[in-house]
């Protein structure tokens, strides 16, 4: 109780207590998997978006399983790779920021946030290199700039600062080429998560370990914003219309939209 | 060879007691009161960057008197100790309780054990879903912990504040009802003619209405509004 000196960091703190993120597992084979996440700017914002899927091996392990989270109110996190790692680190990291803004009376930079991210996922870096490696995509409103910001990792926690969509996960090649044919930049938050959405969907077509939206259980993409007005969770209502519309568009033209010819 | 001089036990606790209660009445005064939308925490404090008043978690919040640098490391202290508890076990695991319950221990090593007493008074407060579950502890400088109900104020004239507000709170009062009864009784003591003045006051809620983190500092704009509303 009566350590005098101390720095705001929670991580520092549970390291002298504890030495990190507390996780060792030998059974690859049973290390639950996902994902693909994406992220999109529009004007004044990000949006952010995820499949529902994680997988064992070739199994499906949990078909309703949620990947983005709020990281505190004016930022969202979503994660990729192994789910117990990627679930741990978003709680430790959730605890980091709040400790933080608690200790100091004010919350981090955006870019303080950012990097202690990357910070968190290099005292990961020993079980990333045997393969349980969590990647994540952090995306924030920056009132500074007043716009939003997407910031990608890899398991050295380097720190990638990107421009108007990104997307990790196993699914991230294919929602990329599928967001690079259809983001605009200035568009609102609807445009944004339209074009999540159909990214995930190209995704699921492409990689096994992807979900598009099931209908019939009614389980969506998890769908975040975050703005000037802070972090909100899109309800699974206001999804219904734009989903509907998707999948008419694809049943007229299975690929999805044309990218327009100039 | 000298031979050193003898104090009894009473003498040296009597001293200690004196010494902390000295250094406390010399400061400005902190009310918490329970309302029907919240708990409130006023505090008579010019200063805009060392806080009186703070939150400590989800519902839990935290106000002191006395020494700053003393109380300022109970809070940290505290932060870390909640926050441990919850990222351990789960938030919900988080009790004002059991925090109070270590401070106790601090305090109390602090008043026999140490070169000197803390010269603080703190008091945790955690908010329940109804006014009746919420709890206020009370913690003076030699470890003393009392539970409170209603309102508790700490601080140099904590007792005559006790007493004026034992007169005016009610269970049924609101934020601005409570903050109302908080200000009078407050500058009532530190000086019947001052004005109220919003800029001198630290004004902070657990709000019953939010879930998750229910803490909120009221701006000074906030704070006066909220006062001229009642």
């Amino acid at each position: 109780m009566s350590d005098l000196s101390y720095s705001s960091s929670f991580y520092e703190f549970l390291k002298l207590n504890q030495g990190g993120l507390p996780i060792k597992n030998n059974k690859m084979e049973q290390i639950v998997h996902g994902t693909t996440i994406v992220a999109v700017a529009f004007a004044g914002g990000v949006v952010m978006a995820g499949d529902r899927r994680a997988t064992m091996g070739n199994y499906v392990a949990q078909n309703d399983i949620e990947k983005v989270f709020p990281a505190d109110d004016f930022s969202a996190i979503g994660i990729a790779g192994s789910a117990g790692i990627a679930i741990e680190l978003v709680k430790l990291f959730q605890v980091e920021l709040e400790h933080y803004e608690k200790i100091e009376g004010m919350p981090l930079s955006v870019e303080g946030k950012a990097n202690r991210l990357s910070v968190l996922l290099r005292g990961n870096l020993g079980l990333a290199l045997e393969g349980l490696a969590a990647l994540p995509l952090y995306a924030a409103y920056d009132p500074k700039r007043e716009s939003g910001r997407v910031f990608s990792y890899d398991i050295t926690g380097g720190r990638y600062e990107e421009h108007d969509y990104f997307a990790v996960g196993s699914g991230s090649l294919f929602a990329r080429a599928s967001l690079k044919k259809m983001f605009e930049p200035d568009q609102d938050s609807n445009f944004a998560i339209k074009i999540a959405l159909e990214s995930i969907y190209d995704a699921a077509e492409e990689d096994s370990a992807t979900a598009g939206p099931d209908m019939a259980r009614n389980i969506y993409p998890v769908v975040v914003k975050v703005d000037e007005k802070g972090f909100e969770k899109i309800e699974q209502s206001q999804l219904t219309a734009t989903l509907n519309k998707i999948l008419a568009g694809r049943k007229n033209r299975p690929d999805g939209p044309i990218a327009r010819h100039s | 060879m000298s031979v050193p001089f003898y104090v009894s036990p009473e003498q040296l606790t009597r001293d200690r007691a004196d010494f902390a209660r000295k250094g406390i009445s010399r400061g400005k005064s902190v009310v918490v009161l329970q309302s029907s939308e919240g708990i409130i925490l006023v505090a008579d404090n010019p200063s805009k960057a060392l806080h009186k008043v703070s939150e400590i978690y989800d519902r839990i919040a935290f106000a002191a008197v006395g020494k700053y640098n003393e109380f300022e490391n109970l809070r940290v202290s505290g932060i870390r100790f909640s926050d441990m508890r919850g990222y351990s076990y789960d938030r919900s695991d988080v009790s004002a309780r059991s925090l109070a319950n270590a401070y106790a221990q601090t305090m109390g090593a602090a008043f026999t054990d140490a070169l000197k007493p803390l010269e603080v008074e703190i008091v945790v407060t955690q908010l329940g879903q109804k006014i009746s579950e919420d709890e206020i502890y009370r913690l003076t400088f030699d470890g003393s912990l009392a539970d409170e109900h209603g309102f508790v104020a700490i601080g140099g004239q904590a007792d005559e504040i006790n007493q004026m507000l034992g007169q005016s709170w009610k269970s049924s009062l609101d934020f601005s009802g409570a903050l109302k009864i908080a200000v009078e009784a407050l500058t009532n003591q530190a000086n019947a003619d001052q004005e109220f003045d919003a800029l001198n006051l630290e004004v902070a809620v657990l709000d019953r209405k939010k879930s998750g983190r229910t803490f909120r500092r009221l701006t000074v704009e906030q704070t006066d509004k909220l006062i001229k509303k009642s």
